[in-house]
């Protein structure tokens, strides 16, 4: 486990936003990699008012391979943020860098400035554990433990001690199970395997579980990828119902659900962060001309 | 712009483009065929043009039918989205257009199929004329702006559209003129002014399929703006 921080005191500066916005990303040079010299910096605003995590520069490199080109986004409270681009275009391992998930992943290193809150998540003093629990994550497959439908709920709040009585604890795993709009559907098999449950069940529990600690930000990577269209459709709703209280980010190959979810889309593309904007922009008139070729369906 | 990855999106694409296209072709012919039937005086091809709009509406149809097709299958984004929304509304002012031309045909049998006021005398026509070569030549350029995405010369149009209000105000004025000469003109003068009105409505739907080409060239909708405005618009950037 190989994780360091290095403090880019550039990044944050006070200089207006407008100018800082297209001046952030990098000019990438060209590479046998193909298109990476048509992507100088990001083009949108990549910057919100008060937003609840701030990245700048933000660089990953899985050994010697970079795996991401300084990314910077801001992601606002209450919004749905997602990221959509080609297999391979570093929008999941940006995901990751948000809790701090590439740490387990063996000679991945992660530099720039993540901020939740504005406080530095790379903070050597910051508990990784806590983090992970103000930033909880839902997976593209479900992935329940194999415990009881309940103690999947309860498994969080324990270790974290949020509850005092057995009482305080029913109630926290029926509130988070009626937020993730599962309660009705597994109130008489609270002791169950959550395993049983469907696929989109199943999802919906993870989603449960990850609201049980109270988090401040949800990240979903393909939420509903391995779901059927009803499925699909019952996390979509609960997403936007979710917004309310959290803020989302969201990793999806469907456009579609990009465009159904999200109110800002960002489109990476070979590690670069290649456009950001209102998720209406970037589906009705995206700037880039990779976004427009991503969107359109005109990759070769 | 590079292929799409589906191929027979770029087909399908790219006949309903063809289809439009075909349709503004028809509908300027049956301008052009309407305005020679009222000046040489032709019963027969007035009918012809007032039997010819079933053909436009058909296309009208067919067109709409492809572009929920269109939408329904193949969820269109970007510029695809523009495009296709762009040709489903430049349909409708073209259907329009057919209508307006039907209907000056029919004011051609009025005018000369032996109603009892006498042939109008030829200067009556000689607005609409000059009129009718703007409305065709706006036309045209909006149909060649779709055609070759050309935002400039969609521009144009909408400039032409200026000409076109002021050449109908002037022949309105004139009309008026001509029924207080002799007030016996007041039945001719009537069909006339509803023929320069149906050329200053032809202006507008041109105008109209203009500013659908910069929306889908630019991404912004400029419709109801001044003529400046528009052009502001479509300037800055980039």
């Amino acid at each position: 486990m190989q994780s360091t921080y290095e403090a880019d005191n550039d990044a944050l500066t006070d200089e207006p936003p407008a100018e800082r916005a297209g001046n952030l990303g990098h000019v990438a040079p060209s590479t046998p990699e193909g298109r990476t010299a048509e992507i100088e910096g990001t083009v949108g605003s990549i910057e919100v008012d008060n937003p609840r995590m701030v990245t700048r520069g933000v660089e990953v490199y899985y050994g010697d391979k970079r795996a991401i080109h300084g990314v910077s986004l801001d992601i606002g409270r209450n919004e749905v943020v997602s990221m959509i681009g080609p297999s391979g275009c570093g929008k999941s391992t940006y995901l990751r860098c948000l809790n701090r998930m590439n740490d387990t992943i063996e000679g991945c290193r992660v530099s720039g400035r993540i901020e939740l809150d504005g406080e530095n998540i790379y903070d050597r003093a910051l508990d990784v554990v806590q983090l992970r629990a103000r930033v909880g994550m839902v997976f593209q497959k479900p992935n329940p433990f194999p415990k009881s439908v309940y103690d999947n709920i309860a498994y969080g709040p324990r270790i974290h001690g949020l509850t005092t009585s057995k009482a305080e604890l029913d109630e926290l795993v029926e509130k988070s199970l009626i937020r993730a709009g599962l309660f009705e559907e597994v109130k008489d098999r609270l002791d169950k395997p959550g395993t049983g449950l469907s696929g989109g069940q199943q999802q919906r529990l993870c989603i449960a579980r990850a609201i049980a600690v109270s988090p401040e930000v949800i990240l979903m990577d393909e939420p509903c990828s391995a779901l059927d269209p009803i499925a699909t459709a019952k996390i979509e709703e609960l997403i936007d119902e979710l917004r309310e209280n959290y803020t989302i980010a969201i990793v999806t190959h469907s456009m579609q659900q990009a465009a159904r979810v999200s109110q800002r889309t960002a489109y990476f593309h070979l590690g670069y962060l290649v456009e950001v904007g209102e998720t209406n922009q970037i589906f009705t008139n995206p700037r880039h001309k990779l976004t427009e070729d991503y969107i359109t369906g005109r990759f070769g | 712009m590079n292929e799409h990855t589906v191929k027979r999106f770029d087909a399908e694409l790219t006949e309903l483009k063809a289809l439009v296209l075909q349709m503004g072709g028809l509908v300027h012919e049956q301008i052009d065929w309407a305005m020679r039937a009222i000046v040489s005086e032709d019963l027969e091809l007035c009918r012809d043009v007032i039997a010819r709009d079933h053909v436009v509406n058909f296309m009208d149809v067919q067109a709409d039918e492809r572009i929920v097709n269109l939408l329904a299958l193949r969820q269109p984004m970007g510029s695809d989205l523009r495009t296709i929304t762009s040709l489903g509304k430049a349909v409708t002012d073209l259907e329009r257009i057919g209508d307006e031309a039907e209907r000056i045909a029919r004011m051609g049998l009025q005018m000369f199929g032996g109603s009892s006021l006498g042939v109008p005398g030829p200067k009556l026509l000689r607005d609409a004329s000059s009129m009718a070569k703007l409305a065709k030549s706006m036309l045209t350029d909006a149909l060649d702006a779709f055609a070759r995405l050309d935002v400039d010369l969609a521009l144009s149009v909408a400039k032409q559209d200026n000409d076109l209000d002021a050449e109908f105000q002037s022949a309105l004025r004139r009309l008026a003129t001509y029924t207080m000469e002799d007030p016996r003109n007041v039945g001719h003068v009537i069909n006339a002014t509803f023929i320069v009105k149906s050329l200053e409505r032809i202006g507008d739907h041109a105008k109209n399929i203009a500013e659908y080409v910069i929306y889908l060239i630019k991404g912004k909708d400029v419709r109801h703006v001044s003529t400046e405005t528009l052009t502001e618009q479509v300037l800055d950037d980039d």
